[in-house]
C-alpha cells in the first residue's frame, strides 16, 4: 500500500483547481477565525463582567440583620399555649449592630482550611458638609490593604493608591461623584458630621469610582479605626465581615454553616448574585452555537466542491480503477483532498482568529464601571485554538467522507461503456 | 502455455425482460499469443473483456489467470491482480489530464509499490524509449495528440511487466497512420512472449493480421 501515491493524486487534483480549492478553504478559515474571534472576545468580556460583580463581592456576608424576634413573648408563655395569637404591628428586636466576639470569629474562619481570607468592614451613616450644603452619604470603615488582596479594590481607585489610607491614619477614599459635587480633590480635606452628631475632618488620599452612579455619589472608604472613632464605637466594633474562599462552590454550604454555628446571618455569593451565572452560561452556549453554525455551513462547502470534483473526475477515477487502484484507494485519495482543505484552511483560520482577537484586545475601551481598563478584554485561551481545530477536522472529515466514499464505488465499467 | 481461461462466462442485464448478453462462453489466451475478438456491435465482446479484465466481477462461471481461479476474489484482491497482471488500453480513457507522461506511466508501479520511485521512473523511461517517445516524458498529457496518447497508455499498461494486456478498440479512435504503428507495437510485445494480448477490435485488418480470431454474435462464440 503506497500512500505516497495517494497523496500525490490528491495534491494534484487540487493543485489543477486553486481557485476551487482556495474558497473551499475560506470557508474554513472563516469558519474557525469567526469561531476563535468570538470565543475569545465572549469569554474575555464575560471574566470581564463576572470579574465585575464577583471579585468584589464577598463569597460569604456575615453581618447582624434588623428583624422581629422570631418567638413573640405571648408564645412563651405557658398560659396562652394552646391559644390562638393575634399580634399587631411587630417591631424589629432592638440589637447591637456589631457583631459579637467578631475577634474570636475572625481568628477561627481564618483557621479554616477553605477560607482565604476575611476582613471586617464597618457601614456608617454621614452627611459631608460644604458650606451651608449638606450631602447624603455612606461612610465604610475597611482594612484597605485586605480589600485590595481579596477584593481588588485597587481596580477601583482613581488618582492615588489603596497604600495611601493604610499609612494616614485620617485619611479617606471619596467617591468620584461626591467629589464632583463638592469640587473636592486629592489632597484637600473633607468634612462631614456622624449620625451621632459628631462633626469630623479628614484628608483625601484617592477617589474611588465604582461605575454605579448611585454609589459614587454616597460612598466613601476610611480605616477601620477612623469610622470606629466617628461612631463613637470601642475598637472591637465591627458590623460586616466579608470572607473570600479558595473555592466558590464551598460558599453555599459554608454559609450555611456559619449561620448555624454563630448565630448571625451570613449571605453566600450565588443567592446574592443568582441571575450572573446564568448569563455567563447563555452567553457561551450563543457563542458555540453561532461558531458551530459557521463550521458547518464551512462543511457544506467542501461537500460540495468535492461532490463536484468527483463528477468531473469520473474519468479518472475509472481509469485508476482499471489500472489496479480499489474503492479504498479512490476513496482515501479524495479524503486527502478533503483534509488538505480542512488544514490549510484551518491553519490559517487560526492564524487569522489570533490576529483579529489581537487587533480586539489592542482596540481602545474605556468604561466608567472599570477605570483601570483601557483596551477591550480578550481571553487568548490556547484551548479555544485546540477546540476550533478539532471542529475544522471533524467537519471536513464528515464533508468529505461521503463524497470521498461514493468515489471509491464508482463502477468503472459504467464510465467506459457510456463513452 | 495458458495465461487466460475462462470456462463458461454467462452474463445477463436484469431488467423487465432477462436480456441474456453472455452465454456460456469459454476460451483461453496462450502465453505470447495475439488474440482478437471481433463481433457487430452489442455482441457482447466487450462485455466478456470487462469480466476477463476482472473490472466487472457479476457474471456466471470461473476465470483463471495463470491457473489461478479469480472468480472468487474480492474487490481489493481483483484490484491488486489488475494492476500486477493485467494490462488494459482503451478507445478514449487515455491518461490522468493533470499528470505529466512520465507520472501517468509511473503510477501503477508507484501503487504496485514493489520498486523504489528510482526503479519505477527507470523503468517508465525504458517503456517511453521502447514505444519511442522519450521525447514526451515532461509534457502534460493534454498536449498530445491521439496516437501519441495511445503509445503512452500502452507504456502505462506495460509498466509493471503484466502477463496479459487487453485492449477495448485501441486502434479504433485512430487513423490508419497510428492504427498500425499500435498494431507494430503489440505484434513485437507479443514475439518477445512476455506478453499476451486480447484486443477487442471493429477493425478488420487488425484482426486478421493477429494469431487467432475470435468471432462472436448473439453473446456466443461462434467461431
Amino acid at each position: 500500500m503506497n500512500k505516497g501515491v495517494l497523496f500525490k493524486i490528491a495534491k494534484t487534483h487540487l493543485l489543477a483547481r486553486k481557485k476551487q480549492t482556495a474558497i473551499a478553504a475560506l470557508g474554513v478559515t472563516f469558519g474557525i477565525g469567526t469561531f476563535i474571534v468570538l470565543i475569545s472576545f465572549m469569554t474575555g468580556l464575560n471574566g470581564l463582567l463576572d470579574g465585575l460583580i464577583l471579585n468584589r463581592t464577598p463569597h460569604i456576608r456575615i453581618y447582624n440583620d434588623l428583624k422581629p424576634s422570631a418567638k413573640q413573648p405571648v408564645e412563651l408563655s405557658a398560659e396562652f399555649r394552646h391559644a390562638e395569637h393575634a399580634i399587631y404591628s411587630i417591631k424589629p428586636k432592638s440589637s447591637q449592630a456589631s457583631i459579637h466576639n467578631n475577634q474570636g470569629l475572625m481568628h477561627a474562619l481564618r483557621r479554616d482550611a477553605r477560607v482565604k481570607g476575611v476582613t471586617p468592614l464597618i457601614t456608617s451613616r454621614v452627611f459631608y458638609m460644604s458650606g451651608a450644603i449638606q450631602l447624603n452619604g455612606t461612610l465604610t470603615g475597611i482594612d484597605v490593604l485586605d480589600q485590595a488582596r481579596l477584593f481588588d479594590f485597587q481596580n477601583y481607585i482613581i488618582n492615588g493608591k489603596p497604600e495611601n489610607l493604610a499609612n494616614t491614619t485620617n485619611g479617606i477614599i471619596l467617591g468620584a461623584g461626591v467629589a464632583k459635587k463638592l469640587s473636592l480633590k486629592v489632597g484637600d480635606y473633607i468634612q462631614f458630621v456622624s449620625s451621632t452628631g459628631g462633626q469630623f475632618r479628614l484628608k483625601i488620599v484617592a477617589l474611588f469610582q465604582s461605575g454605579l452612579t448611585d454609589v459614587d455619589n454616597v460612598q466613601s472608604y476610611a480605616n477601620i479605626k477612623t469610622v470606629q472613632q466617628v461612631q463613637g464605637a470601642g475598637s472591637s466594633y465591627v458590623t460586616d465581615l466579608y470572607v473570600k474562599l479558595f473555592d466558590i462552590e464551598e460558599s453555599k454550604p459554608m454559609s450555611d454553616e456559619i449561620a448555624r454555628t454563630y448565630g448571625l446571618n451570613a449571605v453566600d455569593i450565588r443567592t446574592a448574585n443568582a441571575q450572573f451565572e446564568t448569563g455567563t452560561s447563555v452567553r457561551n452556549m450563543i457563542t458555540f452555537a453561532v461558531s458551530i453554525t459557521l463550521l458547518i455551513v464551512a462543511g457544506f462547502g467542501i461537500y460540495n466542491i468535492l461532490n463536484m470534483l468527483i463528477f468531473q473526475k469520473m474519468n479518472d477515477i475509472a481509469i485508476l480503477k482499471a489500472t489496479g487502484f480499489s474503492a479504498g484507494d479512490v476513496k482515501r485519495i479524495f479524503m486527502y483532498q478533503a483534509m488538505m482543505i480542512g488544514i490549510m484552511g484551518g491553519i490559517l483560520g487560526l492564524i487569522l482568529g489570533f490576529f483579529f482577537s489581537w487587533l480586539i484586545s489592542v482596540s481602545p475601551f474605556e468604561t466608567e464601571a472599570l477605570p483601570t481598563i483601557k483596551t477591550f478584554p480578550v481571553n487568548f485561551n490556547p484551548l479555544f485554538y485546540l477546540i476550533g481545530t478539532t471542529f475544522a477536522m471533524l467537519t471536513t472529515f464528515f464533508a468529505g467522507y461521503m463524497p470521498a466514499r461514493k468515489a471509491g464505488q464508482i463502477d468503472p465499467v459504467e464510465i467506459i461503456r457510456g463513452q | 502455455m495458458e495465461i487466460l481461461r475462462a470456462e463458461n462466462i454467462s452474463k445477463s442485464f436484469h431488467g423487465d425482460v432477462e436480456n441474456r448478453v453472455l452465454q456460456s462462453v469459454s476460451l483461453d489466451v496462450k502465453q505470447g499469443e495475439f488474440v482478437s475478438i471481433m463481433g457487430k456491435s452489442g455482441c457482447g465482446k466487450s462485455t466478456l473483456l470487462y469480466i476477463l479484465s476482472t473490472m466487472d466481477s457479476d457474471y456466471k462461471g470461473e476465470i483463471f489467470l495463470n491457473g489461478e481461479l479469480l472468480s472468487n476474489k474480492t474487490p481489493d484482491e481483483l484490484a491488486y491482480v489488475r494492476n500486477k497482471h493485467i494490462g488494459f488500453v482503451f478507445q478514449f480513457h487515455y491518461l490522468l489530464p493533470e499528470f505529466s507522461v512520465l507520472d501517468n506511466v509511473m503510477l501503477p508501479a508507484l501503487k504496485l509499490g514493489e520498486k523504489s520511485k528510482e526503479e519505477v521512473r527507470h523503468d517508465a523511461i525504458e517503456k517511453l524509449k521502447m514505444l519511442d517517445i522519450t521525447e514526451l516524458a515532461g509534457k502534460l498529457a493534454t498536449q498530445l495528440s491521439g496516437g501519441q496518447k495511445q503509445r503512452v497508455a500502452i507504456a502505462r499498461a506495460l509498466i509493471n511487466e503484466p502477463q496479459i494486456i487487453m485492449g477495448d478498440e485501441p486502434t479504433g479512435n485512430l487513423d490508419s497512420r497510428n492504427a498500425s504503428i499500435v498494431f507494430d507495437i503489440f505484434r513485437e510485445l507479443c514475439a518477445g512472449g512476455k506478453h499476451s494480448m486480447l484486443i477487442v477490435t471493429h477493425d478488420h485488418d487488425f484482426a486478421t493480421k493477429s494469431d487467432r480470431i475470435i468471432q462472436m454474435a448473439d453473446g456466443k462464440i461462434v467461431s
